[in-house]
This record gives structure tokens, sequence and C-alpha cells, in this order.
């Protein structure tokens, strides 16, 4: 009845199957959300599609790995730090290749363009210098015990995902909403000439806003390394993949709809596996994102924007 | 001494020139306006001035400095505060909100809150809307909201491109009143308008801009009074 090679989750009572599946799905889709997030927040404010972003998301595990192997940092310093460090090179890139096109008022298409070439040269270049392989964290990085909650299993890995994934959520939303600058960066991302006027530097605040989702695509590719066990440069196409489908789902720029829509997207994709075949996965988000495209284009949530948060 | 002086400025989209060679004189507590046709080049020159495009040529001197090519954060900050064409409130924040990103610059919260209050006695109708979001109110109303953030800056000089363009009669006699009010304070003002004669009337300056040159300039009762400009701008 199940494809018991879909993954570990599976292994369980039947009873409290379904159960199990939604509490995995949840925490998969809360690192949807936590990478979705960071991609929507660069739409909204920066108002351009920048697909180096899912290089950050790999460029985040690949320092985590690092860290861990070669200093043997504990998982509670790796991820701080590599997340901080892929924020800083999404600011360097994002300087590199945009800057001089924002100044300019160039048309979006040519931003895409310009983001296209560059992820294909940093994914080259990764590859070229870490492999191609998968890696794996260093073994007991993390306990692979199990908890065990009103009988659901949960690792201490995803209680990681969990506790990470809320303090960044809450903390974003709180820059946003309760903080001046969060308020500068809304007022940027409606009207960039007329926050310039204010005496925004907007040229920072776009180093900030290409910082902070740098750091949240590090800290989510982290956390997926951490709960696959499995590292390798590509790994931040295929979920680039996902961060269209959430944004899109969740209306662009809309920080609200990427968290929704992201936990959707991991409970489908892990009851997919779960009862249907896990080769289907990536097939259901395409589905849900050409049927939402189809009746509703502005995405499931309404306008509300980055603006509003 | 001039507050603002522009010399030989010429900006440009692209090949088309925009405006050429233009100089133009501020002095301290004066209100100059620039009158002109709509393409003339009016709005190409305040954002110049203000750093939103940067020029071909000449020199933007503002206090004995030259500001010609600064980013528009760095020209705020010195005083030179602009109220855009098309008003450019943030129609998706609070009224509140975008009275305070006008005071960006200001981190005193006491001074802040001063100065709301002072933008709030100016404009008692944007106190009644402190709640409302920006894009909810009506345009006179969203002019009042832009002139009232750029007011919390506390402008050396304030630039106002268009303020009444697309009022109703009633908003249109309101700006002007209280542009009148700000001049009697001593407020410098650039004032670029469409509406001649309203702006003829409050300006100590005129200028006359046609294809991006200044064909004319003098006080304003005199430029008001020189028969082509009454036959091009003023109907008569």
């Amino acid at each position: 009845m199940h494809d018991l090679r879909a993954g570990p989750y599976l292994c369980l009572v039947p009873r409290t199957m379904l159960a199990q599946q939604l509490v995995n799905g949840v925490l998969l889709g809360a690192t949807y959300a936590l990478f979705a997030l960071g991609f929507t927040l660069t739409f909204g404010v920066l108002r351009v599609v920048n697909l180096t972003y899912g290089f950050y998301f790999t460029a985040g595990a690949f320092l985590a790995l690092w860290l861990t192997r070669h200093l043997g940092a504990p998982i509670w310093v790796a991820l701080p730090v590599a997340s901080v460090g892929a924020g800083l090179i999404a600011v360097v890139i994002d300087f590199l290749l945009l800057t001089r096109l924002r100044r300019k008022n160039a048309p979006e298409l040519a931003s895409l363009m310009v983001t296209i070439g560059g992820v294909l040269a940093l994914y080259a270049g990764m590859t070229a210098w870490v492999g191609p392989d998968v890696q794996r964290l260093p073994p007991g990085l993390i306990s692979a015990e199990a908890y065990d909650i009103a009988g659901l299993r949960i690792t201490q890995a995803q209680i990681l995902i969990l506790v990470a994934t809320a303090v960044l959520v809450a903390a974003l939303l709180f820059l946003l909403r309760g903080t001046r600058l969060g308020l500068a960066l809304r007022a940027m991302a409606e009207r960039p000439d007329a926050a310039g006027l204010m005496g925004i530097n907007t040229g920072r605040a776009a180093a900030l806003v290409s910082f902070l989702s740098g750091l949240l695509a590090g800290a989510g590719g982290v956390l997926i390394g951490l709960n696959f066990n499995a590292i390798q440069p590509f790994m931040g196409e295929s979920m680039m993949l996902r961060g269209f489908v959430v944004i899109i789902v969740g209306g662009l720029g809309d920080i609200r709809g990427a968290l929704i829509a992201g936990l959707l997207l991991g409970v489908l994709e892990v009851l997919t596996a779960g009862y249907l075949a896990s080769s289907l996965k990536e097939a259901v988000a395409f589905m849900i994102l050409v049927a939402v495209l189809w009746t509703r284009p502005q995405g499931l949530f309404g306008t509300s924007t980055v603006r509003r948060a | 001494m001039s507050l603002l002086s522009l010399h030989g400025v010429t900006v440009a989209y692209g090949r088309t020139e925009a405006v050429h060679a233009l100089d133009l004189e501020v002095g301290a507590g004066q209100v100059v306006c620039m009158i002109g046709a709509n393409g003339a080049g009016k709005t190409t020159t305040m954002r110049a001035i203000s750093g939103l495009i940067r020029p071909r040529a000449g020199r933007i001197v503002f206090d004995g400095t030259d500001i010609a090519g600064l980013r528009p954060h760095q020209v705020a900050a010195l005083g030179l505060l602009q109220v855009p064409e098309g008003r450019q409130v943030f129609a998706e924040l609070t009224v509140d909100e975008n009275l305070t990103l006008g005071a960006w610059l200001v981190s005193d919260r006491g001074e802040i809150a001063r100065r709301r209050d002072q933008v709030l006695q100016r404009f008692p109708r944007l106190r009644e809307r402190l709640g409302q979001l920006a894009g909810s109110m009506s345009g006179g109303e969203q002019q009042m909201l832009a002139m009232g953030r750029a007011l919390m800056g506390q402008p050396r000089l304030l630039l106002l491109d268009e303020p009444s363009m697309g009022l109703a009669p009633m908003f249109v006699d309101e700006i002007f009143a209280i542009i009148t009010a700000l001049k009697n304070e001593g407020t410098t003002i650039l004032l670029v308008e469409q509406n001649a004669s309203a702006a003829l009337e409050v300006a100590d300056t005129a200028y006359v801009i046609e294809t991006g040159t200044i064909v004319l300039h003098g006080p304003a009762d005199e430029v008001a009074d020189n028969p082509a400009v009454a036959r091009a701008y003023l109907g008569g």
C-alpha cells in the first residue's frame, strides 16, 4: 500500500501515519516557507526576480558543511554562522550583478537575464570546486534520536527546524512591522524614488534586503541539508522551483502568503510521497502552480505585499 | 548670495536633451516659480536638483556646495526636500507612517513628535486621517500629505513640483494658501507649476521655460505683465 522507499518517515504504525505525515510535512513546509520568504522579500522590495537566490541556499549548506567538518563546529554555531555567511555572499553577488542595473532603472528583463547568467556561472564554479557528488554532514552532528510525543516521532533535526524557522520568521516580521527601518523598507518596496527623497539610502537598504534574503536562504539550506543529510551544489536549483511555486501561489511579495503556501507545499509533498509515489511530489507542486495561475493569477491570498507585510 | 543656483545644467534621457544649459537662482527666503508647458523640462529640472537624475553637464550649487551627481538621500540630508510630481505618497502605508518617513533623517523622537504636531496644525485634515492608508485619500488630501511629509524634514529649500496638478479648484486654492503661509514664515521655495497665474501671484521671481531652455526670467509681476507670457500661459 505504501512505498517504503519514499523515506524514513514511513516506517510507522499505520494508525498514526497520517498525523506523522502531517507533522513531517509541516516541518518540511516550514523550511520551504523560510526559503520562499527571502525570495519574496527581494522581489517585493527590490522588484527583481533574482535567480541567483537559489545559490545562497547551496552556499548556506556548504558553509555549514565546511564549518562542521573542518572546524568541528557544533550545529548551533554552524547554523547561524553559515546563514550570515550566505547573507554576505548575497550582498556581494547582488552588488556585482544588479547595482548598476538598478541605478540605471534598467528593465526587469535585463535584471532577470543577468541573474540567469550569474547563477549558471555560480553553480558551474561551485561544482568545479567541490565536485557534483552528494556530501554528508559529519556523523553525530545532531543526535539521530527521536522523541516520542503523543505517539509522533520527532527528530532533533526537526525540532531545530521548527525553532529556527519560528525565530527567523518572527524576527523578520518584527523588523518589517515593528521598526522604523522596516517602515523604510516597506516604503522603498512601494516607491523607491520617493523613499530616496525622504533621505533613505536606497542603495544601503537594497544591500540590507539582499543580506536578509541570503540569510533566510542560507538558513534554509543548512536545515534542509540537515534534515535529509545530503548536500550537493545543485540543491539550490530544485529549491528554486519550489520557491517559485510558493511565492506565486502565495502572491508575489506577500509575506503571509509565502508562509502559508510554503507549509501547504511541504504537507502536499510529504502526503504525495507517502500515499502516491515519491517521484510524483515535484509534479504535484507544479500542478498546483498551474491550477493557481489559471484560477487566481494574483495568488491565493489577495494582493497584500511586503509593503503591508 | 543665492541659496541654490543652477549653472549651465543639461539633462538628457538617452540622446534626447530634456533640459539645455539651464541657469536658475533661488535666493534664501524667496519663492521662485518656474512656469512652462507640459514637457518643457520643469520636472526634469526638479529631478536633477534632487538627485533622481544625474545632469549631463553643469553645476548645481546649494549653499556653496556642488550637489550635481549626489544621490537623492544625500541631497535630502542637506535640507533640500522635494514634493514630487504626482504627490508620490506611500499609498499602502498610513498617513502617520508617511509623516514618520518624512522625518527619516531625524532620530530624536521628541523632535519628531514636535514636528508632527506642527504639520498636523497646518493640515488639520490629516489629523482626522492619521490611521488611514494614504492611498485611500482624495488627491487634494494626498497633496497635503506629500507637503506635510516634506515639512517633517524642515526643508532649507522646499521643491514643489506641480502641487496643484489634477486637484479640484477648492483644493488648488487651499494649496496656494498654504504656499503663501509658508512664504510668509520665510520658507525658501522653488515652485514648478502649470497653473501659471496662481504661481506668478505667490512668487517673487519667475522663470519661463520652453523646450528645455529658460526664455524669460525676472520679478514675478514683470513676467506676469509680459504680453507673450500673458498670451501663452495666462489665457489673456
